[in-house]
């Protein structure tokens, strides 16, 4: 029976120490911790994100929840000041070399903070966690694409990214959508040429890949979301939070009905989320860190189940 | 028809692909933080060995190959086909020389095969690790010279040839590992 643990005592040592770094780290800058359920009414409706269901026996659907972001929002809302949130967070079917169903997120939110000092934030994060001062390189997705993939992102059409695809030799399902390649060619060649020794912080998404940030209208429009690199690996997901409820309620709508044409079940609307943005979300800008991933990296290792004491397969 | 969902995808799995059955070789998952997941497979050709690239979106699935792997006696070769004998049902399979390919020099009539079973017919047969054969034709060798560690060409009574130290004689009986095609020693009896 494989009842040991999958990680060395250094690397749950390790955890422990970037676990108290990181509490540290916020208590420097003022953030408060705060503790919000993982059992949550409703999850995240898109579909790339699915949660997983629980049902307990008085009768209701209930989910793990996928990220602490619905419900740190509606303590924004409710006049909390900046927040940090350390805590398990799941989902349904990723797993793999660096993806385990359950992982460890660190979510925190910045008053009246531009989203791209927010990235900073998180390099300078990522830098005392790893102990070590590391260079930090800016590009956009657009410009990411074009030196990593040779297409534009934002303007060029289905066939020029499924070109990209077939001349970086990336083998498409023939059920791919135009999103769907990009998302393939950032998990494959563009992340892999960012420089591996620098911390990179990649922004400015198309407005297709929006989530749950604001939209800026330049020509063409971008939204204001990063994501930071490292060693060819996504650490970090940020926004310049959206905080328009009818905007926010148009998205979640239109991703339940992405949700309903892939056959997936669809979570109920976040109406609790929705009530708190017709109240009112203050100017902010979130991000969410995954833990396991920079633990890898203080490791030494590529693989997550080095650091997990149960992966989810001896769970 | 059984299928398997990509979060089952593991090395070993045996599926269905363009009409011929494969096995996955290797298995990575993809998925970029907000954006779709995808599983970036390799998967080899069980009739043609290749190996091929494919990616598929999670939660896809795709058809089980029907295939069994059975432990078989191997009877007889007709010069056509190799006939094996299933030992609890004494149900026969023949498989065609090609099918066969070079797990066919190890073949010794009584020895149990791994045969892989494909739509009910023979698609790999896989030798035992370990065989032994009798030596039928190699050069006199002189007793004694073993820590010279010399070593010389001997025909089995299957047709395989193997290099085997000088000591060995032709009608000794040879332990040969299979995987390798190594002379592992001579047979205790």
């Amino acid at each position: 029976m494989d009842w040991q643990p999958a990680a060395s005592w250094d690397a749950l040592a390790l955890r422990a120490r970037l676990l108290r770094a990181t509490r540290g780290f916020f208590a420097g800058l003022g953030v408060l911790e705060v503790q919000t359920p993982l059992l949550v009414a409703t999850s995240c409706p898109d579909p790339n994100i699915p949660g997983i269901p629980v049902r307990p026996s008085d009768g209701r659907t209930m989910y793990l929840h996928t990220s602490p972001e619905h419900a740190m929002k509606r303590l924004l809302c409710a006049g909390g000041p900046d927040m940090y949130q350390v805590c398990p967070v799941f989902r349904d079917g990723e797993a793999g070399q660096r993806h385990n169903p359950e992982f460890t997120m660190v979510e925190w939110y910045r008053h009246d903070m531009d989203y791209l000092d927010l990235a900073a934030e998180t390099a300078a994060l990522i830098e005392v966690l790893l102990d070590r001062a590391i260079p930090v390189d800016r590009t956009t997705y657009r410009d990411a694409f074009l030196s990593g993939a040779g297409v534009d992102p934002l303007t060029g059409d289905e066939a020029a990214v499924r070109d990209a695809c077939r001349r970086a030799a990336v083998e498409v399902p023939a059920s791919a959508t135009r999103d769907d390649m990009l998302d393939l060619l950032l998990g494959t060649v563009v992340a892999a040429g960012l420089d591996a020794q620098k911390i990179t912080v990649v922004s400015d998404y198309p407005v297709s890949q929006a989530a749950l940030a604001q939209v800026r209208p330049d020509d063409p429009p971008v939204a204001e979301r990063f994501e930071v690199f490292l060693a060819g690996m996504e650490l970090a997901n940020g926004f310049h939070e959206l905080t328009d409820p009818r905007e926010q309620r148009r998205r979640f709508v239109a991703e339940q009905e992405r949700c309903r044409r892939s056959g997936r079940p669809v979570p109920p609307l976040d109406e609790r989320l929705l009530a708190a943005l017709e109240s009112g979300l203050p100017d902010c800008s979130g991000v969410a860190l995954g833990f396991d991933r920079v633990l890898m990296l203080a490791a030494g290792t590529g693989r997550l189940s080095d650091v997990l004491a149960f992966p989810y397969d001896r769970s | 028809m059984a299928s398997y969902s990509t979060n089952e995808f593991r090395s070993g799995l045996k599926v269905m692909l363009d009409g011929d059955p494969h096995v996955i070789v290797e298995n990575e998952f993809v998925k970029p933080g907000k954006g779709q997941a995808f599983n970036r497979v390799k998967l080899k050709n069980l009739k043609t060995a290749r190996v091929i690239d494919k990616t598929f979106k999670s939660g896809e699935s795709i058809e089980a190959a029907d295939v069994m792997d059975t432990d078989m006696q191997y009877l007889y070769n007709d010069g056509e086909f190799y006939h094996f004998m299933e030992p609890d049902t004494f149900e026969q399979y023949a498989a065609e020389t090609a099918v066969v390919g070079d797990a066919g020099q190890w073949l010794k009539e009584q020895d149990i095969c791994l045969v892989t079973l494909w739509n009910n017919s023979p698609l790999i047969v896989a030798p035992p690790n370990f065989v032994e054969l009798t030596i039928t034709e190699t050069d006199p060798g002189v007793r004694g010279d073993t820590a010279q560690g010399g070593v010389k060409p001997a025909t089995l009574e299957t047709g395989a040839v193997v290099r085997v130290p000088l000591f060995v004689e032709q009608g000794d009986v040879i332990k040969v590992d299979t995987r390798t095609g190594e002379y592992v020693g001579r047979a205790r009896d």
